[in-house]
């Protein structure tokens, strides 16, 4: 249906030849434009309707005292299932800290939160096929599980800012959730704007880079340097890409396509997807305020290896 | 006389529901003291994980996104017009 409307607008209405680079290029723009908002719309609204039921407070409920490994796992799978601005990312912290929750379980919360989520996985589903969301999504558990626990092993209870550990979470009744189905109906809706709202520029330049990629950089160059398997060197070069560029994790997805589409290795892309995605330098400065560097700098630098080890994994198979 | 807290530590969303409260509140003519609490350590004495807050007369309101114009009319209901449903 996209691909018809996209057809239309650009070969009969715009004229445009489909072999030309600005054909091609309008087109991909065109389709992916659509297709993501309209499926965006459609998810938020319904994980909007669950999602009325749970908030960050639950969730550090569930978590706290709890064995380690079950600890981890609930902190992974509600990461991903709920997506938080980045500017609560410091309210968490502390507070999954004053619930004595082990730092390295709120690690791996951090990694998986912007990494998997709802959004992007129905994204990559609907214009990347179910196999690689699946990848996607499994790889993205393994990294938040290794990642945290590893960063355990460094005790990084030593490079929390002391100010933390004095902070005490009140104990204030939250007001109750409007649950009857008129409530979630008014949350989803917002849900939609405000998710929409914030990413939706992140989206449009990641399908206008997408789009440029797909139109006018040529198979040939794309296969010989960034496709198969002789070139390791392609997926640290991807992650460390990654690293200063930011999107969100939606917003990533038509470039991924794009890249695909021209023959970039699997494992590569996955790996620029998750660099992208989960290290950006807004988040380590948000971070920065309850962490000493030296512990972001071995955040950063055990997510780029678990990166790179996904990319070359997967190139791998 | 509302008292109103925004809690959070400076976010576009903070400020968007700062705005919020202050356009819905004069479009009503509700009276309010509006007040910004960006302070880290008195955000988490009120309990809330998720910013921004919004704290109502001591009480809290509102915790994690940007709340909409209804609940924020919502909050003020009880005392603008008790008993009247249609008035805001």
């Amino acid at each position: 249906m996209f691909e018809r409307l996209a057809d239309f607008l650009v070969y009969d209405l715009a004229q445009l030849d489909a072999t030309s680079q600005m054909g091609a290029a309008l087109h991909f723009f065109l389709m992916d434009t659509a297709k993501i908002f309209v499926l965006l719309g459609v998810i938020i609204y319904f994980m909007g309707l669950l999602r009325a039921l749970l908030s960050a407070e639950k969730v550090r409920a569930y978590v706290r005292d709890k064995p380690r490994w079950l600890a981890r796992t609930l902190a992974i799978s509600l990461g991903a299932v709920t997506p938080f601005c980045s500017c609560s990312s410091v309210p968490l912290f502390i507070g999954f800290v004053e619930a004595g929750i082990p730092l390295g379980v709120t690690f791996s919360f951090l990694i998986a939160s912007p990494m998997i989520n709802e959004v992007a996985v129905v994204l990559l589903a609907g214009i990347l096929g179910w196999k690689i969301a699946l990848l996607y999504v499994l790889a993205g558990v393994i990294v938040a599980y290794v990642g945290g626990a590893l960063m355990e092993l460094f005790k990084p209870e030593r490079w929390v800012e002391d100010y933390v550990w004095k902070i005490r979470v009140g104990q204030t009744q939250l007001p109750q959730p409007d649950t009857s189905l008129r409530g979630r109906h008014r949350f989803a809706l917002g849900e939609v704007k405000e998710i929409v709202g914030r990413i939706w520029l992140w989206v449009f330049i990641g399908i206008g880079v997408g789009a440029l990629f797909h139109g006018y950089v040529p198979e040939a160059w794309v296969v010989e340097h960034l496709g198969g398997q002789d070139n390791w060197l392609a997926v640290p070069v991807a992650v460390l890409l990654g690293i200063p560029l930011y999107s969100n994790a939606t917003g990533v997805i038509p470039i991924a396509e794009a890249m695909l589409g021209k023959g970039v290795a699997l494992g590569t892309t996955l790996a620029f997807m998750m660099s992208i995605a989960a290290l950006s330098l807004p988040e380590m400065l948000i971070l920065r305020k309850v962490i000493r560097w030296q512990a972001l700098a071995l955040y950063v630098g055990i997510l780029a290896i678990a990166f790179m080890l996904v990319g070359w994994g997967f190139n791998l198979l | 006389m509302f008292e109103v807290k925004v809690l959070g530590s400076g976010c576009r969303n903070c400020a968007t529901t700062y705005q919020l409260i202050q356009d819905v509140c004069e479009e009503n003519a509700i009276p309010i003291t509006l007040e910004k609490v960006e302070d880290l350590a008195q955000i988490m004495s009120y309990g809330i994980l998720s910013t921004p807050g919004v704290v109502v007369n001591g009480k809290i309101a509102h915790a994690g996104g940007v709340p909409d114009k209804k609940a924020v009319l919502s909050w003020f209901k009880a005392q603008c017009c008790p008993g009247n449903e249609s008035c805001c």
